[in-house]
């Protein structure tokens, strides 16, 4: 067993964002039964993605496990997320702030800011990770190891299931 | 809304830049490969690795049938959705005789529930449902093999009593078929069964692990698992629609001392009423949405999927409407 400050971090920032979402999607993710090629929202983002921001250098991947949209570098080190709605508030800033983490606890850096940018609402929202933020981001990494380790969990049927690429799977 | 393309004529497939375009002796022409869901090539097809490039790259498989008109083979790109955990489990559950056997009886069930739908469609009494019934007795899946051969020989001698004069189908003849009613069958299976490849491409899940059929049989067993619950929707009941209404008369077969085929024409009518099918609409009850009865195939691979991780017990595909 790793000891805590050996432990790197597995998580990956798509499962960040689907522990606020559903927890029947971030199982399925993270055993790679993974449906999104086929979700319309999701291509919309990537066309989103593409078209948008277009003189900055984007998809900053990082040991696989994360991936920025784009980043400024400059005095501080900005990270940015674009997103097309703001419904998902919550997932959307932890998945960011999980980056930001992140980078520090294992690349050591330091003085980062994060935007997350809403094109199409013409809004960008800044991002800060605080010390509080810190301790709700390891208590979420260690709730998304024992959902991922735990055995799938029943979908329970909300309103954004509709837009799910899960729905026909969870549902049928 | 991605279709699938089906290649009647000889000819050339390439690629230029982004774009696939199908060469034929009547001339070029594009095939967007964003529209594109599987390619089903009937005729002599060249194409260039440039294409399969692309092809592999979208995910497109392409199913190749041979002169006969039968499957000989996919190009099944390589795979990019998987799943170790599933593959395991899906293993586990061939592995695991009582588990096998589950899985196998719940397919001969969802056939057998189909085909009463089918001929109870034309009213025509049949056993099938207690025939079925001895699977409660099946302890090994050749038992449960030999309970789906009975009620299928039983299903095909009942389906004389739907076709027409001239068009009767006598038995089920194979590998050659001898009548026109056996070709249609083989013909419209061999179609079902790549329909079911291109649907399981689409999943986790691994097609060359089956629990009806044994995994050496075919290389891609699963879809045959799946295939006997769509075969009659999809292939029987198109035959009689089509054969009832002389859609398809004798012009349309190529029939020789000892077998007979449809020809290209008969082929290419055929093919059209399939698709046309695969695309027809149904409300789903449990979704609350409309899907296409392609997407009732993948529905089922989805259920198998949920199954396998033992989320929810699997219910075999039955028609309810």
């Amino acid at each position: 067993m790793l000891s805590n400050s050996e432990k790197h971090l597995q998580v990956r920032g798509t499962e960040i964002n689907y522990y606020f979402i559903c927890k029947t999607k971030l199982w399925l993710f993270s055993h790679n039964i993974q449906m999104e090629q086929e979700s319309e929202s999701v291509s919309m983002g990537k066309q989103l993605h593409k078209k948008s921001y277009g003189r900055e250098k984007k998809d900053f991947t990082i040991d696989n496990l994360i991936s920025v949209d784009f980043i400024r570098r400059g005095e501080t080190l900005e990270l940015h997320e674009v997103k097309k709605s703001s419904k998902m508030e919550d997932a959307h800033r932890y998945q960011l702030l999980y980056y930001m983490y992140y980078l520090k606890k294992e690349k050591g850096i330091q003085n980062i800011i994060g935007f997350i940018d809403y094109p199409k609402l013409r809004k960008k929202e800044k991002v800060e990770l605080t010390e509080s933020e810190e301790k709700s981001l390891e208590g979420i990494i260690e709730g998304i190891g024992q959902i991922v380790h735990g055995t799938i969990s029943k979908p329970e049927k909300k309103k954004i299931c509709r837009k799910c690429a899960y729905y026909e799977f969870c549902w049928v | 809304m991605k279709k699938n393309y089906y290649l009647m004529s000889d000819g050339l497939l390439k690629r230029k830049e982004n774009t696939l375009y199908f060469v034929n002796k009547d001339g070029k022409k594009p095939i967007p490969i964003n529209k594109i869901y599987s390619i089903y090539a009937y005729g002599s097809l060249t194409f260039s690795s440039q294409s399969v490039h692309l092809l592999a790259k979208e995910g497109i498989p392409i199913h190749f049938f041979n002169y006969y008109g039968f499957y000989d083979g996919s190009f099944y790109p390589r795979e990019t959705l998987l799943s170790g955990d599933l593959l395991v489990k899906q293993v586990e559950h061939y592995l695991n005789p009582g588990k096998r056997l589950w899985i196998a009886k719940k397919f001969i069930e969802g056939a057998a529930g189909n085909m009463e739908k089918v001929l109870g469609y034309y009213h025509v009494q049949n056993g099938i449902g207690k025939t079925v019934k001895d699977l409660t007795l099946s302890s090994n899946v050749t038992e449960a093999m030999n309970v789906e051969a009975r009620m299928r020989s039983e299903y095909y001698s009942k389906m004389d009593e739907i076709l027409p004069d001239g068009f009767k189908m006598e038995g089920r003849s194979r590998r050659p078929p001898e009548n026109m009613v056996n070709a249609l069958i083989s013909f419209g299976n061999s179609m079902v069964y790549s329909t079911v490849i291109s649907e399981i491409y689409n999943t986790q899940l691994n097609p060359t692990i089956s629990y009806l059929h044994e995994p050496f049989e075919r290389r891609y067993s699963l879809a045959l698992d799946l295939s006997e619950m769509f075969k009659p929707i999809l292939v029987d009941r198109l035959i009689f629609y089509m054969v009832n209404k002389r859609m398809l008369t004798e012009d349309d077969f190529e029939q020789k001392v000892d077998y007979c085929i449809l020809n290209d024409g008969g082929r290419k009518k055929f093919i059209k009423e399939y698709d046309e099918r695969l695309k027809k609409t149904i409300k789903h009850r449990e979704l609350n949405r409309k899907v296409s009865y392609r997407r009732l195939i993948r529905l089922e691979a989805y259920k198998l999927i949920k199954h396998i991780l033992g989320t929810q017990e699997y219910k075999p595909f039955v028609m309810w409407w």
